[in-house]
């Protein structure tokens, strides 16, 4: 009996350790990064597969030196970026135990990545945990840096109060004399908050324009919207706030467009850019559209060697325009160049993690859309201008274009330090500089 | 009592196995220790559907039991900052027992795939209670903080690794006895013949009620062993139709043979998707699926079967 219970034992011990066998050697002049986004399910088109081909342009660029001056040297503090691709698909436990699997097993350097709140607010504290540098380009709750200060994680981008915030202050230049309004969200985390610091941001801002008591919430991919549609139209509120995004977005403006919904209603949408340029002609003009920050179709236009260079490339390799999470994904690359190039200044050679995380803390830089700098979160959140604009068709370009455009700057739409974005937003957003 | 339970062969084969992976446990490296966690974990759930497999029964919807463990856990933290090994996982199986027993009512008057689809309902109506409350955290869940024994807060994961084995060994003991008791042996006989049964003088309803919370008690515990391996529990990852599919995924593939059977399944399913998900980023679930069709296809008795191979395991059977 003994021979084969030890048999046994060692069938466990030989399961395990074989798959030692698979870790694989680091090369020094190679910096490897695990790049996280959705590569599957409904999150890919609108949001994952831009921000991995954003990162993925960015990255080969700039391994090869081929950036815009300032960014023209070549590599990450003179090393080449190896990137490792993995999905975000699969649920918050899975997004953990993969975060473990690339630094543990696949031993990268750092990572990049997140989209979905539920990942990155999950994937967060492991990374204190493994202390491992992490920068999240895209996922925008505010609780990633209100839930404890962060050592190792980095945010390149602003969180959803700033994209509430902003849309209200547009709501005040534009549609001032609107009397009500309300909102259709996804009835999950991300439609629940953007909703409430719209709804916040509104009460102080524009406190004349009443709220409506129905806002919609239908359930997260219902795909089907005609009883909501109906309710919305009855409503008085000719303002109507909306976080929707892929499928559900472009199901909804197909079957509201049909009904002349964008006819009588102002639709302000915080994250369907992806379904303007997906809809073409079939989208609705006078729709209020933003992006969460100077990206996508709302700088599609401006005129800086930086975002021209940005725009021509992207639109030459892979024949589309880049979306915000494009840019999103391209400004934490850069991000990481940038940082690890003034690291490696300061240090004499290649830079540590340590020093890596001195030179991103608070780093200020000229990203792809605009400046950006690291001002919250003891140097950890970025914070940038949002802005709104109005969707309509060039007939000459014949393509879809924004129109209407204003940023608000960053000390208008964010909380500030050591307060959250709720507290700041219930007691009327005191500091905000207009 | 203690005698019958140290001579039953299966039970020492399970503390040798659980033990000899302790011991590991203090050699391999991190990531390897994180998914045999998860998988041990798993692997408890997937116990419980194991004795439901037993009678003929199939749960659909056990991912309603693992995610209340794991809300247990989360939100006993969030109101009353529990953050013990034993009390939690206490927290979860209570939880978890209670909301079994009151099922169960309804549950045990159904057979086949009409119980399989009606538990189906029971886990979405949890999902979709969680996904709409914002105060339950919505989709983006909580974070669970590090586990403490007594007051002690570990460095590393090693001690968590052998508190989850060590209920696992348990639950696995306990379950082996229960399987061998009267009522235990009145599992295989009721899948045979109900109304036999019922003429011997027991009552199946409240045999197969005992089932189903000896079950949901297993899942619960699954749910908060999970949590606190992983740190955090959102409806997706822990109360989803596709988590109760996973648990029948693997009892599938690790085979009804014996109470080993689920840790050894789940521990390959976590390193298969870990492989799967690294060697094909877009394609992993087709890896994944691949492997169950060929189980089904080629070994009808789950990994187990393979085991069973050798003379020793096979023994057990009859045992």
């Amino acid at each position: 009996m003994k021979p084969n219970l030890l048999k046994l034992a060692c069938v466990f011990g030989l399961a395990a350790s074989t798959a030692l066998n698979a870790l694989p050697a680091a090369a020094k002049e190679e910096f490897k990064v695990g790049i996280v986004t959705f590569l599957s399910g409904p999150a890919a088109g609108p949001f994952g597969v831009p921000g991995h081909q954003g990162a993925e342009l960015v990255i080969e660029a700039i391994n090869a030196g081929e950036l815009p001056a300032p960014y023209n040297t070549p590599g990450f503090a003179g090393a080449r970026l190896a990137p490792i691709f993995v999905d975000e698909a699969g649920g918050n436990t899975k997004q953990v135990a993969e975060y473990r699997n690339l630094v543990q097993k696949q031993g990268v350097d750092a990572v990049i990545g997140y989209i979905s709140s539920g990942s990155c607010l999950s994937v967060a504290p492991v990374a204190e945990e493994l202390k491992t540098l992490t920068i999240i380009p895209v996922c925008g709750s505010p609780r990633l840096f209100e839930e404890g200060g962060k050592d190792y994680v980095f945010r390149t981008t602003g969180h959803a109060v700033g994209d509430g915030v902003a849309a209200a202050l547009y709501v005040r230049d534009k549609f001032g004399d609107a009397p009500a309004y309300t909102g259709i969200n996804q009835n999950y985390a991300w439609g629940q908050d953007s909703y409430k610091f719209f709804d916040l941001a509104m009460k102080t801002i524009n406190p004349d324009t009443a709220a409506s008591d129905n806002p919609q919430f239908p359930k997260l991919f219902a795909g089907q919207f005609g009883t909501e549609i109906s309710t919305l139209s009855l409503d008085k509120a000719p303002l109507v706030h909306s976080s929707f995004w892929d499928g559900d977005m472009e199901a909804f403006v197909l079957q509201a467009n049909v009904r002349g919904f964008f006819r009588q209603k102002t639709f302000i949408s915080t994250l369907g850019a992806s379904a303007v340029d997906r809809l073409g002609k079939g989208f609705p003009e006078g729709v209020v559209m933003g992006t969460r920050g100077e990206y996508g179709l709302l700088v599609r236009n401006l005129d800086t060697p930086l975002n021209r260079w940005f725009v021509d490339r992207y639109k030459e390799k892979y024949g589309e325009y880049p979306l915000g999470p494009s840019y999103q994904y391209a400004q934490s690359v850069l991000a990481l160049k940038i940082a690890m190039d003034k690291a490696a200044e300061a240090a004499g050679g290649f830079p540590k993690q340590a020093q890596i995380i001195d030179a991103l803390t608070g780093l200020e830089w000229d990203s792809f859309g605009g400046r950006v700098s690291m001002a919250l979160g003891g140097g950890h959140q970025a914070v940038h201008p949002v802005g709104y604009g109005i969707t309509g068709w060039n007939k000459k370009t014949g393509e879809p274009e924004a129109t209407g455009v204003v940023f608000y700057p960053a000390d208008c739409i964010m909380p500030p330090e050591g307060q959250t974005g709720i507290e700041w937003l219930e007691a009327g957003m005191p500091g905000a500089s207009c | 009592m203690l005698h019958a339970i140290l001579s039953d062969k299966t039970v020492r084969l399970t503390a040798l196995a659980l033990l000899a992976l302790a011991a590991a446990g203090l050699m391999l490296p991190a990531w390897v220790v994180d998914n045999m966690m998860f998988g041990l974990a798993r692997g408890a759930a997937v116990l419980g559907l194991l004795v439901l497999w037993r009678t003929g029964l199939m749960s659909f919807g056990h991912g309603l039991y693992f995610g209340l463990g794991a809300y247990a856990v989360a939100l006993s933290e969030h109101w009353l900052g529990l953050s013990d090994f034993a009390l939690r996982i206490l927290a979860a199986m209570l939880v978890a027992v209670v909301a079994g027993f009151a099922l169960g009512f309804i549950l045990r008057r159904y057979r086949d795939i009409f119980f399989a689809m009606l538990s189906l309902a029971f886990s979405m109506v949890l999902y979709g209670i969680l996904v709409k409350t914002e105060a339950l955290g919505s989709t983006d869940g909580f974070s669970v903080s590090q586990t403490t024994f007594l007051g002690w807060a570990p460095e590393g994961k090693q001690v968590l690794f052998s508190a989850i084995i060590a209920v696992c060994l348990a639950l696995a003991v306990l379950v082996q006895m229960y399987l061998r008791s009267t009522l235990g042996r009145l599992t295989t006989a009721i899948r045979d013949n109900e109304i036999r049964v019922e003429y011997l003088g027991y009552s199946v309803a409240r045999a197969i009620h005992i089932k189903y919370v000896i079950s949901a008690a297993l899942a619960g515990a699954a749910g908060g062993m999970m949590a606190m391996a992983l740190g955090q529990v959102d409806p997706d990852s822990m109360v989803y139709w596709t988590v109760s599919g996973e648990l029948v995924f693997i009892t599938i593939m690790a085979g009804p043979g014996s109470v080993l059977a689920p840790f050894i399944g789940a521990i390959i399913f976590e390193f298969l998707r870990t492989y799967a998900f690294e060697i094909a980023p877009h394609a992993w679930q087709l890896i994944v699926g691949g492997t169950l069709l060929l189980i089904i296809f080629f070994l009808p008795g789950g990994i187990w079967s393979l085991l069973e191979r050798i003379p020793f395991i096979r023994r057990l059977r009859h045992d």
